[in-house]
């Protein structure tokens, strides 16, 4: 039935024009599609050859030997399954200071943030000229690895937690920056517009035409950096900030016989991930509503 | 042809629709008018299985809807167009894409995964959109044309389709006048020049009037009003919204024509 109205009409020379004109367009677009697909497959190899052939071991000899330490901590671990949880038991006090760590630096590195979000998004910033001023502040706090930082606080404040909360801060307010930032840029202006319609001045229509749009977003992304954190401040704690990173380090390093102490750590910060992945979705959930 | 039997959507407590029965023999152009929240979308978009029904039947030439499932389901999809209101086209590809995402259901996922289609239908989407007269746009993006244009280009996927029923959802609630006659014209077309069927949820009675074959009320999810659009008078249409005798459809009409009429005074 469609034959009769959609019959193609050859004869006329627009209707040719325009049909050639796409079929033009789609080639180009396929052939650059297939050269960017070819160049990328040979840039992954050839790159994959050459860091191979610069490794001193060989990535193929390598690659057979990836699970023998592994191995050997589980099989140490499965022979001492029965201490395992006297040893989560012992070091439950540190992981606690390893979440306060990570809960106190991704609250401060959130406020701050969202404070630097909104004033270098365009549209919403304060001071628009300012938005690079703000951009690079963030650029700094993402650039500077936080271990560099935990090392210098850490000299000049001693060992202890509070150097490893300032430096996980600092990257987290960088990074959440830019993620919250691109948050921000999705709103709606609509209801920014109606109350400056009203004559809200910049703080009520950030507070009160933003933060509502975006704060199950802001959320997630807040949740998402916790978990980051979580294992960062475990990390630092190789470093001398304290919490289960230096129980890792003293159980690895020391070796010999205590692989069944670094099995219990990680499922303990397996589980702790776990744990604050589950609580996340469903606070989100409630936020943005979902049952 | 179509035949919807005690057809109900329950949202939570509420029924968006209500034990709806409607009986049509051939094809026709329906139009569905009703308030906001009368259950004309909800209706809608069960006959396109966007919605699953809660109870009741759908049966189309000897076919039961309500029951396909995942391959069979997608296939009456295809059958069964369905324009928006806001369009939805996908506003970052061009508009013969567009079209051609009218044919997803008989090409294979990793063909359209590369944008591969065959010539043929690349050029029938063309002719398709020279028919609604935006043949020149053809190249450009969905979101750089304006809202009337975008609606004829969702209206040129239903039509790549090649649909037993073509379904549109208040396809002229957000154009302006002119967009919403040319679009409305379309709609018509494609029920006369190629006999399929065409079920409009409409704002305008003036619309439903001008256009439809039948028109169908509702209120509150239910049926009120089914009859030809000679019999939808203003004391019908007061019926249906619920409205007491201050109500004048020519107060808020979009059409043209309606600034020929005499405005009536405000109370």
């Amino acid at each position: 039935m469609t034959e009769k109205a959609l019959g193609p009409d050859i004869e006329n020379p627009r209707l040719r024009e325009v049909r050639e004109a796409y079929a033009a367009m789609t080639r180009t677009k396929q052939m650059y599609g297939g050269i960017v697909m070819v160049v990328f497959v040979a840039l992954m190899a050839s790159g994959f050859m050459l860091a191979d052939s610069r490794n001193a071991g060989g990535f193929w000899d390598g690659i057979l030997n990836i699970f023998i330490f592994p191995g050997e901590v589980l099989s140490e671990a499965a022979g001492k399954a029965t201490l395992l949880p006297g040893l989560m038991v012992k070091f439950f006090p540190s992981l606690i200071e390893t979440i306060n760590i990570a809960a106190a630096s991704t609250l401060v590195g959130a406020l701050l943030a969202i404070v630097l979000s909104l004033l270098s998004t365009r549209g919403l910033a304060r001071f628009p000229r300012l938005i690079p001023v703000f951009r690079r502040m963030m650029d700094i706090s993402r650039a500077v690895p936080e271990i560099v930082i935990a090392l210098v606080l850490i000299f000049i404040l001693g060992s202890g937690p509070v150097p490893a909360m300032i430096a996980i801060a600092f990257h987290t307010s960088g990074a959440l920056g830019k993620l919250f930032s691109e948050v921000n840029e999705n709103a709606s202006m609509k209801p920014i517009e109606g109350l400056q319609s009203v004559g809200a001045n910049w703080t009520q229509r950030m507070l009160l035409g933003v933060i509502p749009q975006v704060a199950p977003n802001w959320l997630s992304y807040a949740l998402l950096r916790f978990e980051i954190n979580i294992r960062a401040s475990a990390i630092l704690g190789f470093v001398g900030a304290g919490g289960i990173g230096y129980d890792l380090k003293n159980a690895f390093s020391w070796g010999l016989g205590r692989y069944d102490e670094v099995a219990a750590i990680f499922i303990l910060l397996f589980l702790t991930i776990v744990f604050f992945d589950q609580l996340s979705s469903h606070y989100r959930n409630k936020l943005v509503g979902k049952t | 042809m179509l035949k919807i039997e005690n057809l109900t959507k329950a949202f939570g407590a509420v029924n968006a629709v209500d034990n709806v029965t409607i009986e049509v023999d051939r094809p026709m152009m329906i139009g569905v008018i009703g308030a906001s929240g009368a259950g004309k979308s909800t209706l809608l978009r069960m006959l396109n299985r966007l919605e699953t029904a809660t109870s009741g039947t759908i049966t189309v030439e000897g076919q039961e809807i309500t029951g396909l499932k995942s391959a069979d389901k997608r296939r009456w999809q295809r059958d069964c167009a369905m324009i928006f209101q806001q369009f939805n086209l996908v506003p970052r590809m061009d508009v013969v894409s567009n079209v051609l995402h009218g044919t997803l259901n008989q090409r294979s996922t990793l063909a359209t995964m590369f944008n591969l289609y065959p010539t043929a239908d690349i050029h029938r989407a063309i002719d398709i959109l020279d028919r609604l007269g935006i043949a020149a746009h053809a190249a450009k993006r969905a979101e750089a044309l304006s809202g009337g244009q975008q609606q004829r280009v969702a209206i040129a996927r239903a039509v790549m389709q090649d649909p037993k029923i073509v379904l549109a959802d208040e396809p002229i609630a957000s154009l302006d006048p002119m967009n919403a006659q040319i679009v409305m014209d379309d709609l018509r077309r494609i029920h006369d020049e190629d006999g399929r069927m065409v079920i409009a949820n409409l704002h305008t009675l003036d619309t439903a009037r001008r256009y439809c074959d039948r028109v169908i009320g509702m209120r509150q999810g239910r049926v009120v009003f089914d009859g030809s659009p000679e019999q939808l008078t203003t004391g019908v249409a007061r019926d249906i919204y619920g409205a007491d005798a201050s109500f004048s459809e020519a107060a808020t009409s979009t059409s043209i024509d309606a600034l020929e009429q005499k405005i009536p005074q405000r109370a």
